[in-house]
């Protein structure tokens, strides 16, 4: 646990000083205690420094580290409902569905006017997440009845597929879109702002929250769901609980920071490798280390093409893959 | 100490009919032993008493219905080892131990000291105290065998049901698994109900045996007169030489015509 937390004040240390801009690296600690209440240090950074630290830097990596703190939570507790070690937070169509809501935002967008309270493009993402979600469990959940997590998956699969060729379509008859909505897919935290943080941060805080307190019965649920009924457990009630908050989290990050992939998968893996499967310490280990890892993974990204961005999505995987299969395999050896 | 009455059982897939009212009372401490082909429906009164399955009429528990008892309540009452259990590799002896007291835990709660403390005896006294820190998939069949009946004791439910408790074992497990829940009945008065498929073991342990077929109990009461070479050729459609031993114990031996 002190690990966990030490692994996320390290990354967001690392994240606030390292960028192609800005003050030197080791004045940034100085200056960011120099801004904690009751202390006071001289840190040499400017005012147009400190802007650079506090308005671009110190958003994007609260910001990833909300996504990745969600995805990672999110796909432990999917993982855990269904009882399928290859499932993430997209699996019942939220990526795709908030993939489909912001290809028709953008490819539509100039139709429309741009004097909307809110930006349209994350809000119509978030709620085509919702109900991709939401058609699928009905769908899932009206044949083979609920006990049946399978057909729940299977309908998934459809789901996404169905989606995706939507929005395959509309990116066919609006193809000067393409590079915008592509952009949107491989995910970015590089654009975030206070404002984006506020946006998701109650959703993940609310998901977070609900799940952490389902831990235990996420581990009643690994002996599967008649075992677990025998053992008083409200199998149906719980699973629906876990894959709303988890699907609400999911949906608020992917509409603001795009479909970075891999996240939800390999931290909870890599938690479980470590610390053991127990729900107990896999939900919130995942947020921590999630956090950390997406946080770290969106550094790469800011340095090697500058001033080009490269998208935090290509990162997390090419980083993350070699990494997992060496831990995957140094573990299986040392047993 | 609990008595478990059945009125009228009735167990339905769809419109097939797998249990036909099955009625019948099992004393405080008694075993029943449930026997009959595959698809006979042992299973399904099993799994119907838990509630895995919906059915009609009712299970009375000490005179009170199962039905009108929280899921919490009924989990506290029935212990049920089933045929296949899900054993994820992953876990530790003990943590699948501590999820038999999950009956007692609130739902945002965790288990206590106690709890905790109550599932560690268990594991000292079925000798499996070793296996505590194990991975359930680093264990032989027996060990889990034994560690599924630890996390059924952890329950201290007053019913154990055992689906096909033995059907994974050699027979030298066999036997450990079943003098096991022998012993655990006589020290805790619990009240057992098996669905076994080797009928000189299900005559060995139980006190009276149930032979159901195509969902009906076709013969039922104490060992002799449910295991008759006459009864097992009509609703097994096997031949078997039904032998007495002299201490009472029933062996039922199969036999085959001889090749032409």
């Amino acid at each position: 646990m002190p690990a966990s937390v030490l692994a996320v004040v390290l990354a967001v240390l690392l994240g606030a000083m390292i960028g192609p801009a800005g003050p030197v690296w080791w004045r940034v600690p100085l200056a960011l205690l120099d801004h904690l209440p009751l202390i006071s240090i001289d840190s040499g950074v400017t005012d147009r420094e400190w802007s650079i630290i506090w308005d671009i830097r110190m958003p994007r990596v609260v910001l990833a580290g909300l996504v990745g703190a969600m995805l990672s939570v999110g796909g432990a507790s999917y993982q855990g409902v269904f009882r399928n070690p290859l499932v993430d937070p997209y699996l019942l169509g939220a990526a795709a569905g908030a993939g489909l809501g912001a290809t028709l935002m953008i490819a539509i967008w100039d139709d429309i006017g741009s004097d909307w309270p809110v930006d349209p493009v994350p809000a119509v993402a978030f709620v085509f997440a919702l109900g991709a979600v939401a058609i699928t469990y009905l769908v899932g959940a009206s044949f083979g009845g609920m006990r049946t997590t399978s057909t729940l998956v299977l309908a998934g699969v459809a789901m996404v597929s169905l989606l995706t060729a939507m929005q395959t379509f509309v990116l066919q008859r609006n193809s000067e879109v393409v590079r915008e909505v592509y952009s949107w897919i491989l995910g970015r935290v590089s654009t975030a702002r206070w404002d984006d943080v506020r946006l998701v941060f109650p959703y993940v805080a609310v998901s977070c929250v609900v799940l952490f307190f389902h831990r235990r019965q996420l581990d009643l649920l690994r002996v599967g769901d008649d075992e677990a009924v025998t053992l008083g457990v409200p199998v149906t009630r719980v699973r629906l609980i876990v894959v709303i908050a988890a699907t609400l989290g999911t949906a608020a990050v992917v509409a603001v920071s795009g479909l970075i992939g891999f996240v939800g998968l390999v931290v909870p893996h890599m938690v479980r490798l470590v610390a053991g499967a127990s729900y107990r310490r896999v939900v919130p280990l995942t947020v921590a280390f999630g956090a950390a890892f997406l946080i770290l993974a969106d550094i790469p990204g800011r340095m090697l093409t500058a001033p080009a961005e490269l998208p935090i999505g290509v990162v997390t995987a090419f980083v993350g893959a070699p990494f997992f299969i060496v831990l995957l395999r140094t573990r299986e050896i040392s047993r | 100490m609990s008595s478990i009455e059945f009125r009228d059982l009735t167990v339905k897939f769809g419109k097939r009919t797998v249990v036909q009212g099955f009625t019948d009372t099992v004393r405080s401490g008694e075993w029943l032993g449930l026997i009959g082909p595959n698809g006979a429906g042992k299973s399904s009164i099993l799994r119907a008493i838990v509630g895995v399955i919906p059915s009609a009429g009712e299970v009375l528990v000490d005179g009170s219905s199962m039905t009108l008892r929280s899921r919490a309540r009924r989990a506290a009452i029935v212990a049920y080892v089933p045929q296949d259990p899900l054993m994820p590799s992953d876990m530790t002896g003990f943590e699948y131990a501590l999820l038999g007291r999950a009956p007692y835990v609130g739902y945002f709660g965790h288990e206590s000291r106690h709890d905790r403390a109550m599932v560690a005896d268990v594991l000292e006294r079925l000798e499996l105290s070793e296996f505590a820190d194990r991975r359930l998939g680093r264990l032989s069949g027996g060990e889990r065998q034994r560690l599924v009946i630890a996390r059924a004791l952890a329950t201290e439910a007053p019913i154990l049901l055992l689906d096909e408790p033995t059907s994974a074992l050699d027979i030298g497990h066999q036997q450990q698994a079943l003098e096991l829940v022998a012993r655990l009945r006589n020290d805790h008065g619990l009240t057992v109900i098996s669905a076994m498929h080797d009928l000189t073991l299900a005559g060995l342990y139980s006190d009276r045996l149930a032979l159901l077929h195509a969902g009906t109990v076709v013969a039922s009461g104490v060992p002799e007169e449910v295991l008759r070479a006459e009864t097992l050729a009509e609703f097994y459609g096997v031949r078997v030489t039904v032998h007495s031993e002299p201490d009472g114990t029933i062996v039922v031996i199969p036999r085959r015509d001889a090749l032409d």
